[in-house]
Order: C-alpha cells, then sequence, then structure tokens
C-alpha cells in the first residue's frame, strides 16, 4: 500500500502533499520535514530507495523517490508493492503531468494544486493503485476539463 | 492540445499564491495568510450567496495553506454544501477539500454520507467515481456501515461502467480494510474473483489489489484465484509488446499487473493442479529468459519495467522454494544484477538474495557470490547498498564461511557508517558464537571487536563472551592469555579492561606459569588500567584483586597495599569504598580455606538464548525477525536456543530490560532467570553473608559476581510500591506535568505528551541536598498483567548517570506505546546511595488508560443513539460518591477536559450534568467510551457512569474518575 505521496522542491517547500492514512496535520508536517530531510542529503546516482524515517512507519516502510529538476517525489510505500513498479509509477505521473501541463515545471504545481490532485485520484486511489495507463488518465482529465469548461461557458453566456 | 491550458487558472488565487512567494520572511507570510484566512472567513459568513466560481476559489486557496502547513479550521461546511451542486466543478472541489481535511472522525460525516448516497444512485459516472473516492479517501467505519453493503453490488453489476467498476473496486478495499467486520463478500467472492479476467485492464490491475487483500484474510474462499491469475499471466507474459497497446510501458506489456499476479500467487502454495503448475512454471522461465534477451531500449524506464516483474518472479520462485531448477537460475540471475551498474538493480539484488539464502536449495549457489558481496561492502557507495550487503553477508554465513565473514565484516567496521555500526557488532558477535567451531576463534573476535569498535560493543556483547568463557573449560586458558595480551596496549577500551578484569580474576591461575605473565606483573597490568577507568569498571577491578588474593597468595601483600591506600578506603564513591575496605578485612581475617571457598571460581551460567540476538531482533524492531534467523534455528537443532518461539513482544521486552539504564540489570539475565533462588544476599553488608553462610555453592556465587553485583548493591529487590504510591498516582490522572514525588532528598518531576496510542515522559530526578547520589538507577517495570501482554514501557539506551551531584537534576525520557487497555500502572524504581546508605523506593508511573484518550465531538443526538448502543450491563460502570474536591464548574471542566475527552455541551438536557466522548487508542483496537457526570450539590454528591465498548475499561475508568472528584 501506498501511504504517502509526496512532493516537494529542493529546498523542502512542499508542493503536493496526500496521505492515505490519518494523521495530525503537525504529524503530517514533520513528516514532510523528515522526508525531505532524509532525501536530500543523498547523492545523486545512489538508489533511489531508502528505509522510512522513525515518523513514517518505521522498518516495513520504504521511500521510494525520484528528483527531477527542482522537484521530488516520493512515495512512501509499505513492502506489499514493487520498488520499481513504484519508480515506473513515478514516472507516469510525471508524464501524465507533462501531458496535462505541457511540459510541466514547479509553477504548475503551485497554482494548480486541484488539478495535480485531480490527476493523481485517476491513478491512485486510497493509497491502492487505480490505473497505471497514461492514455486512459489523460483521457479521463480531459472528459473532467471539458465538463469544467462547459460549465464557465454556460455561466459566461 | 494540453489538458490544463496555462491561461485558465483563477486570477485571485493566483495574486494571493504570488504574494506568498514573494514574502520576505515567515512572520510575513503569516501575516498575509491570517488576512487571507479573515477574508475567506467573512466571505463565507457574508449574507451575500457565493457563486461556485468564487466557492471554489477560495477553497483552492485554504488547499493551499493548509498545503503551507497552517491548521485549517473552518470551510468544511462550504464544502459539504458544495458536495449537493450539480455542477460537476463545484462538486468536484469539494470533494477534494473534503478527501484532503476531513478525517475519519469528523461530524459531517453524515452529512457528507448523504450527498455520496445521492451520488452513488446518480448514475452519473463521473459523479459516482467522485462519490467512490471520497469514501475510500475518509474511510470512516460511519462510511463503511453506510455503504459496505452497496458497493459491492457497484462492483459486480453488469451494466457499470469500467472506470467506476475500478474505483468501486479499491473503494471496497479501503472500507474492507477499516472494517472488516461490515464487508461481507460471501455471495460476491466468485463474481469478484472473475474480474481477473476482465476484458478491460484497469479493472484488472484495480480488482487485484482487492482480491490480493482478501485473499491473505480468507485464503480458502479465493483459492479459485490462482487458476484465473496464472491464466491472465501467461497471456500477458506471452504477448507481443505490442498487444496491450496502451498497458505497454516502454515496450513491456502491462508490467504493473504482471507484479500484482506474481504477489498475489505469493499469498497461495504451489498449484496443486499440474497444468495450471505447469503454465507457471513456464510464465516463470519466459521471465526468466526474458531478462536475457537484448533490451528492446535503453531507456532507464524499460529496463525497470522488465526487471520489476523479474524480481517479483524471483520472489515467488523463492517463495515456492520447491524447483530446484529455477531457484538456482534465480540466483545466478541475481548474482548478475549484483555486478550491474545500475545501483538500484544491486540494492535489490542483496535484498532478494539475503531471502534466497534461506532456502537449502539455493544456500550454496548464494555462497558463490561471496566475493561480490563482500566487495560490495567494502566499495559501495550508497549507505544503504552497503546495509544490505552487510545482512546477506549475515544471511549467507554458515560454518565454512564463517571465518571469512565475520573477517570481513570486522575490517570494514573499522570503517563503517556510524549509523549501522552497532548493528553490525551484534552481528559479528552473533555470528561468531553460532559458528565458533574452536572457541579460541570466539574470544579472539570479540576480543577484536571491542579493539575496533569497543565504544559499540554494548553490555549484551561482553557479558556473552564471559558467560562463554566460563561454561566452556577447554577455551578459559587461551581467553586468559589472549585478554592479558590484548590489555598490553597502551591505550584500550574500557570494556576490554572488563573482560580482562573478570577473565584474568577468575582464570589468571591458567597463565601464571610464564614468567611473562606472573601474577605480579598480571597484577600490575591491570591496576595501570585502574585509574582511567569508570566506577563501575573500578568495582569490577577491585573485585578482581581480591580474587587474586585466593588464585595467587603472593600479590596479598602487594594488594592489600593498594586497597589500604587512601583512594581506595576512603574514595568518595561508597561503593568502590565498601568494597575496599570489605575486601581488605575479609582478606585479613578469613582463613585461606574460607577465602577459597567464598571467592570459588564461578558455576557454569545456565544456556539459555543469546541476549544478543534479543537486543539485535529489537533492534530490527518486532517482527523484524528475518526468516533466515528462524530458519537457522530449526536447522541448527537450536543452538539459540528457544529464538524462534518468543513473542516479537516478549523478545522485545526481554530486550528493554537488558538494555535499561541501570547497571543492576543483571549481567546475563541471571537475575531475572532466577530470582527467586537468589541466595539471601540481600541483608546488607557483603561480609554478613560472607561468614554467615557456610554452604559455599551460592553465595560465592553472589559474592564472585563482582562487578555486576557492585553497581547493584545488596537488597537488591526494589522496594514494594510506597503506601502512598497509588494517591501520588491519582493527582495525574487529569494533568500530565507536575511533580510527582518529593522528599527530603529527592525530588521528581514529571512532563509528560501523549499522541493516540504512544506516549513520551520526561522524568526530572533533582537531587535537593548537598551530597551526591551515588550508583543512582532506575527500573521501570510493568507488573502483574502488564508483564505478560499489556503496557510495554520502552526506556531509551540511554543510561542514567550514576551519579547526581548535590542540587543537580538529570533527566529521562521515556518512550510509551500502549498495546491494548490495562489498569496497573507501571512501577518506577529508585535506587542510590546517599552517604553510604542505600535508598530504595518504588513509585507508581502516572500512565493511565485515559492518556490515549482522543477526544470525540459529537452531537446530542449521535450520543444517545451510541449510548443506546453500549447497553449492555457489563459495558457500564456506575459510581455514586461523595464529593471530595470543590464542585465548582469550572474546576469539573478543566479536569474533564485534562482527562483527554471531548466535553459535550448542549448534549445532556440537564445543564448541570456533564458529558463527554471519547476513544482510547490501543495499538490493538480502538475502545470507544461515553462518561456522565452528574453532580448534585445540595447533597455534595456525584454519580458517575462510564459506557465503553470494552467492559475492563468501564471498569477501570470509573475507579480512576471516582477519586477526582
Amino acid at each position: 500500500m501506498i501511504k504517502a505521496i509526496l512532493i516537494f522542491n529542493n529546498h523542502g517547500k512542499p508542493r503536493l502533499s496526500k496521505f492515505y492514512e490519518h494523521y495530525t496535520e503537525d504529524t503530517e508536517q514533520q513528516i514532510i520535514r523528515e522526508t525531505f530531510h532524509l532525501v536530500s542529503k543523498r547523492d545523486e546516482n545512489v538508489c533511489n530507495f531508502l528505509e522510512g524515517g522513525m515518523l513514517i512507519g518505521g522498518s516495513d516502510y520504504k521511500l521510494i523517490y525520484r528528483h527531477y529538476a527542482t522537484l521530488y517525489f516520493v512515495f512512501c510505500v509499505d513492502s506489499s508493492e514493487s520498488e520499481l513498479g513504484i519508480l515506473d509509477l513515478i514516472q507516469v505521473f510525471v508524464e501524465t503531468l507533462d501531458k496535462c501541463f505541457e511540459n510541466v515545471c514547479e509553477l504548475d504545481l503551485i497554482f494548480h494544486v486541484d488539478k495535480v490532485h485531480n490527476i493523481l485520484a485517476e491513478m491512485v486511489m486510497g493509497g491502492m493503485v487505480l490505473e497505471t495507463n497514461m492514455n486512459e488518465i489523460i483521457t479521463q482529465v480531459d472528459a473532467q476539463n471539458k465538463m469544467e469548461k462547459s460549465e464557465v461557458t454556460s455561466v459566461l453566456a | 492540445m494540453p489538458a490544463v491550458s496555462k491561461g485558465d487558472g483563477m486570477r485571485g488565487l493566483a495574486v494571493f499564491i504570488s504574494d506568498i512567494r514573494n514574502c520576505k520572511s515567515k512572520e510575513a507570510e503569516i501575516k498575509r495568510i491570517n488576512k487571507e484566512l479573515a477574508n475567506i472567513r467573512s466571505k463565507f459568513k457574508g449574507d451575500k450567496a457565493l457563486d461556485g466560481y468564487s466557492k471554489k476559489k477560495y477553497v483552492c486557496k485554504l488547499l493551499f495553506i493548509f498545503l503551507l502547513g497552517h491548521d485549517i479550521d473552518f470551510g468544511h461546511m462550504e464544502a459539504v454544501n458544495l458536495l449537493s451542486s450539480n455542477k460537476y466543478t463545484e462538486k468536484q472541489i469539494g470533494y477534494l477539500f473534503i478527501s484532503v481535511l476531513v478525517n475519519s472522525n469528523s461530524e459531517l460525516i453524515r452529512l457528507i454520507n448523504n450527498a455520496i448516497k445521492n451520488d452513488l444512485s446518480s448514475r452519473n459516472p463521473t459523479f459516482m467515481c467522485l462519490a467512490l473516492h471520497c469514501i475510500a479517501n475518509v474511510g470512516s467505519r460511519e462510511m463503511a456501515e453506510a455503504f459496505a453493503s452497496e458497493i459491492p453490488r457497484i462492483l459486480v453489476a453488469g451494466d457499470t461502467m469500467d472506470s467506476v467498476k475500478q474505483s468501486a473496486a479499491l473503494c471496497l478495499l479501503r472500507l474492507y480494510k477499516t472494517s472488516p467486520d461490515l464487508v461481507l463478500m460471501g455471495e460476491w467472492t466468485s463474481r469478484v474473483v472473475h474480474l481477473l479476467n476482465d476484458q478491460h485492464m484497469g479493472v484488472v490491475t484495480a480488482a487485484i489489489s482487492l482480491i490480493t487483500c482478501l485473499s491473505q484474510k480468507n485464503p480458502d474462499e479465493f483459492k479459485t484465484c490462482v487458476s484465473l491469475a496464472v491464466s491472465r499471466l501467461s497471456r500477458i507474459v506471452s504477448s507481443a509488446s505490442t498487444d496491450l497497446q496502451d498497458y505497454t510501458y516502454y515496450f513491456v506489456p502491462a508490467p504493473w499487473l504482471s507484479c500484482k499476479l506474481l504477489r498475489l500467487l505469493q499469498c497461495y502454495p504451489p498449484p496443486e493442479d499440474g497444468a495450471v503448475k505447469g503454465r507457471l512454471v513456464e510464465c516463470l522461465e519466459t521471465i526468466l529468459n526474458k531478462a536475457q534477451e537484448p533490451p528492446k531500449s535503453k531507456k532507464v524506464q524499460h529496463s525497470n519495467a522488465k526487471n520489476a516483474i523479474l524480481f517479483e518472479a524471483i520472489s515467488l520462485i523463492i517463495h515456492y522454494d520447491s524447483e530446484p531448477n529455477l531457484l538456482v537460475r534465480a540466483c545466478n540471475q541475481l548474482g548478475q544484477f549484483l555486478q550491474h551498474r545500475e545501483t538500484n538493480l544491486r540494492y535489490l539484488a542483496l535484498e532478494s538474495m539475503c531471502t534466497l539464502a534461506s532456502s537449502e536449495f539455493s544456500h550454496e549457489a548464494v555462497k558463490t557470490h561471496i566475493e561480490t558481496v563482500i566487495n560490495a561492502l567494502k566499495t559501495e557507495r550508497d549507505v544503504s547498498v552497503r546495509q544490505r550487503a552487510a545482512d546477506l553477508l549475515y544471511a549467507m554465513c554458515d560454518r565454512s564461511n564463517a571465518k571469512q565473514i565475520v573477517a570481513e565484516m570486522l575490517s570494514y567496521l573499522e570503517t563503517a557508517d556510524y549509523s549501522i555500526r552497532e548493528e553490525m557488532v551484534l552481528k559479528v558477535a552473533i555470528l561468531a558464537e553460532k559458528y565458533a567451531v574452536d572457541y579460541s576463534w570466539y574470544v579472539d573476535t570479540i576480543l577484536n571487536l571491542i579493539r575496533i569498535a569497543g565504544d559499540y560493543v554494548s553490555e549484551e556483547v561482553w557479558y556473552r563472551v564471559i558467560q562463554i568463557v566460563i561454561n566452556r573449560d577447554d577455551v578459559q586458558g587461551y581467553a586468559a592469555k589472549t585478554v592479558f595480551e590484548a590489555l598490553q596496549a597502551p591505550a584500550c577500551h574500557e570494556n576490554m579492561v572488563k573482560v580482562g578484569g573478570y577473565i584474568l580474576g577468575e582464570f589468571g591461575n591458567l597463565i601464571a606459569g610464564d614468567p611473562r605473565s606472573s601474577p605480579l606483573v598480571q597484577f600490575n597490568l591491570l591496576h595501570s588500567k585502574f585509574h582511567l577507568c569508570s566506577v563501575p569498571t573500578r568495582a569490577l577491578l577491585l573485585s578482581a584483586y581480591i580474587k587474586f588474593i585466593n588464585l595467587f597468595p603472593e600479590t596479598k601483600a602487594t594488594i592489600q597495599e593498594v586497597l589500604r591506600c587512601d583512594s581506595q578506603i576512603r574514595n568518595s564513591d561508597v561503593e568502590l569504598q565498601q568494597r575496599a575496605v570489605e575486601y581488605l578485612k575479609l582478606s585479613s581475617i578469613a582463613s585461606t580455606d574460607v577465602l577459597a571457598t567464598v571467592l570459588e571460581e564461578m558455576p557454569p551460567f545456565p544456556e539459555r538464548e543469546s541476549s544478543i540476538l534479543a537486543k539485535l531482533k529489537k533492534k530490527k524492531g518486532p517482527g523484524a525477525v528475518s526468516v533466515t534467523e528462524l530458519e537457522d534455528n530449526k536447522r541448527e537443532g537450536g543452538e539459540l536456543n528457544g529464538g524462534g518461539d518468543r513473542g516479537p513482544d516478549t523478545a522485545a521486552m526481554a530486550a528493554s530490560n537488558a538494555s535499561t539504564p541501570s547497571p543492576s540489570a543483571d549481567l546475563l539475565g541471571i537475575r531475572s532467570a532466577a530470582p527467586v533462588g537468589a541466595p539471601p544476599a540481600s541483608t546488607g553488608s557483603l561480609l554478613v553473608d560472607v561468614f554467615s553462610e557456610a554452604g559455599p555453592a551460592a553465595p560465592s556465587a553472589a559474592v564472585n559476581d563482582d562487578g555486576f553485583l557492585s553497581s547493584a548493591p545488596p537488597s537488591e529487590d526494589p522496594a514494594p510500591p510506597l503506601s502512598e504510591a497509588d494517591e501520588l498516582l491519582n493527582k495525574f490522572v487529569c494533568k500530565n506535568n507536575g511533580v510527582l514525588f518529593e522528599n527530603q532528598l529527592l525530588q521528581i518531576g514529571i512532563k509528560s505528551e501523549y499522541r493516540q496510542n504512544l506516549g513520551r515522559m520526561y522524568l526530572f530526578y533533582g537531587n535537593k541536598t548537598s551530597v551526591q547520589f551515588a550508583s543512582f538507577t532506575t527500573t521501570v517495570s510493568c507488573p502483574g498483567d502488564l508483564q505478560s501482554h499489556i503496557l510495554f514501557l520502552n526506556v531509551q539506551t540511554k543510561p542514567v548517570e550514576p551519579l547526581v551531584e548535590g542540587g543537580a537534576q538529570i533527566q529521562q525520557v521515556l518512550n510509551i506505546e500502549c498495546l491494548t487497555d490495562f489498569s496497573d500502572a507501571p512501577l518506577l524504581n529508585i535506587k542510590f546511595r546517599y552517604g553510604g546508605a542505600l535508598q530504595n523506593l518504588t513509585l507508581k508511573l502516572p500512565v493511565t488508560i485515559n492518556k490515549f484518550f482522543q477526544p470525540t465531538e459529537m452531537s446530542s443526538h449521535d450520543f444517545f443513539q451510541r449510548w443506546k448502543q453500549l447497553s449492555q450491563p457489563q459495558q457500564e460502570a456506575q459510581k455514586i460518591f461523595k464529593a471530595n474536591h470543590s464542585m465548582d464548574t469550572e474546576v469539573l471542566k478543566a479536569k474533564l477536559l485534562g482527562l483527554g475527552t471531548a466535553l459535550l455541551d448542549n448534549v445532556d438536557p440537564n445543564p448541570e450534568n456533564y458529558v463527554c466522548a471519547g476513544v482510547i487508542q490501543t495499538k490493538s483496537q480502538q475502545v470507544g467510551c461515553l462518561l456522565r457526570l452528574e453532580p448534585n450539590a445540595q447533597a455534595q454528591m456525584y454519580r458517575l457512569t462510564l459506557r465503553c465498548s470494552k467492559d475492563s475499561v468501564s471498569r477501570r475508568l470509573c475507579e480512576l474518575l471516582a477519586q477526582q472528584f
């Protein structure tokens, strides 16, 4: 199961946090800080897995992360997930964002938190993977956008 | 066209975000946020109805503020209102807000449930998906109650859209995880299993997670999934890379689904049906073959996807552990990965090989990679990978390669990362003991360990070497010789001095024939270290000296001289002083016969599980006892007896006892092993014992057991709890901080905090006198019932300082985890010497069940509905009692809040009464509690009623609370 999905930038500023288990707000912030601390001090080209911090569940949990330009994408998962599978999933997520935002960059995530959540919701639900096919995900997101557009135009009309 | 065009954002939101980003300081940011919060609040409260666009904009702002780590305590109602909108945009943002900000305890759940119900029956697939997402995100019990029967219907209905089916599958999984009792699969089972055959790969992807979870819990009911999973897997594996179109990821057909199918199969033993099994073996072979084919793409994604499947296939092969041919192929494949240039693959290969090492078919094959693994340990740049290499070396170790592996691990220790040194030390110590054929190698290894990584050698390790040397007479001479040589080094670790003192004191005579290690030389060598050592070590050395007097009468004069000198006999440390005085006296008045009896060689220790193993298990965390260890125990005929059959709790308990800061925590667990049979060594002075007891064996053991006895002075048994302990405990039921205990010498303050089922307590011991406290030790124990299963207190490994200077205060941190409900409080025993007199006192630590309360807010209607649900007679506990304290409203309210529950207003029809609700969080379960307190000011009486979902909790809370008012 995926316990949490975090995106933060090179300075540790959170850009997305999605927890699939309930924590208090304080703990969530602590987890984000601890995770940033663990991940950011690692060199490039070391492995993409490390054992989870204390806050997020100890030795049965792993942090699986990828670093893209200014952003870290971190998935906290338990031992029932395939490590390489999750790496692929991160890639699918990023490629999907890239398609939806056309050359996604950090600013897109900042100004469209809701969209990012929606896209993620088409992939992961309640900590389990819903869909891995990028075209399917984008079709869903497109359909939502169309609905949104039609509602906006109908208001304006 | 991009799915989200950059221009369609909300301008107000963009401006706000830019403002925040331009803030120069944290204060400016907070100020800007507070301004915005006030603005939104007024907009929400204002009379002008907001349009959907504005609501959406404000909710987005709130989400952004929340992401920055600020609490959001309003807007929930607005979000709930958005749910009932007919517009997709509004509904969608409402659901998003709820999924991010509403937790399962929220009182809004009922309203949310209504909206969900409407959307589920709307037959609009988009709305249905939104609703299902919301259930899966919140996943509360109330939701399970409302929807657990509806969702399976949606999942298997013929006319449900694929995207809705996907969401329904995962939604059901979430509800099953939170409330398995409410999700009754029965009639749906076979139709759910057949989702594995669904046309739509997305449906299969979602369904397989559900099926895997259900299979783990009810393997028999779901076992038909095995053949379906095999045929699905076989179709994927044999398909060309283009067959599955969109589900082909970088030329690999459906990698995610393949991994999940292979995981599902790991819930079951190998298929019994020959045809199914044949097909599966074929699949596994194909996967292994594909690994050897040239890659279809140079992209890392291609190799990741391919290898993700490969690693899962290997896990399945290891899980079956029945196909020697496949096991060996798997091992060879992993062997290739060990040298791969991708760090990720090296890491995973080391990890998988660890499990492979425990299979009898592949153990030998794994061993062939020893050189590569050793090389990884030496050269990997990434500490995570080195850690895996060390784990694998540990797992592949057996008699044939133990010497090599231990030697490599030792040499690695010299440069190892600090973070893994302690664990490495434990592993080396365990391997050395387990595979020692000749014990001289074992002794060498442990002494090397102390030499190389003395600081990381825990008490358990050097206790253990002494235990083994005492129990094996064939190694005693060698041990004495080696330790004598090791002590020659100009700088040697204090742990080495301890081992040296103990062993020479016992067996120095075995090397005394050599003039280079004559008794006097031995003595001088030991004594040259004396002044550099801490008090406990000095105490141990003094005991070694008195043993020398017995072993070598010719050293008597010299040693007496040492004991007699002021720095010993008038030492400011009472323990050292007492030893010097008593040993001096003993040596001068006892006859050689008496002396020989009293100072006889230590009797062998009873065999028991290595305390080191327990410690390693604890370090790895409960439940993390590796398969290898358990397997090994079987294979080695229980050499480390009892390793496997203890539950993680007891093992961890033992380990935590062993690492209590108290130096009196026994040498090798002797005391905990046989406390009852211990001789009456507790009558105060050693001398009294020695002379009053003619029978040699038992008391001599007590005296000989030197350094450990030293810091654990006579009169060992913790005192019974103080008579006022209960009263002190009661003071802390409704508060977490304060002074727990105070007498003329000592003050103990407490600060504690609790979150869910975890707590942390800071204890402050203050010395009120101007004189030092010596041998200050504290021990926490969970008496009675607690011991076996309930509260488990973890005293942090940092021991308290044995010396507390006059006027000084020391601090100790306790981490507490509540595993299940309990009634007895843990005991804190404190021992120290004040002016020579042993102080021994036991208190109850104010850890009571109510500390693990989470407040629950609820409406009057909910409260009474639940009150009625908890109507079994044993669920209720009631007491009518006289007021002991002020009946002032504010005081009562403060107490009830301090209790940890939510104090509910406007619930009880009688405004004089108080009602509270909360959930006690324990690791094993949650206990809902409702409380009603009815004061009668005229009669100065109260009636207190508790109803909890667990009857023992009702009773305990009632007892506790009756003392409070």
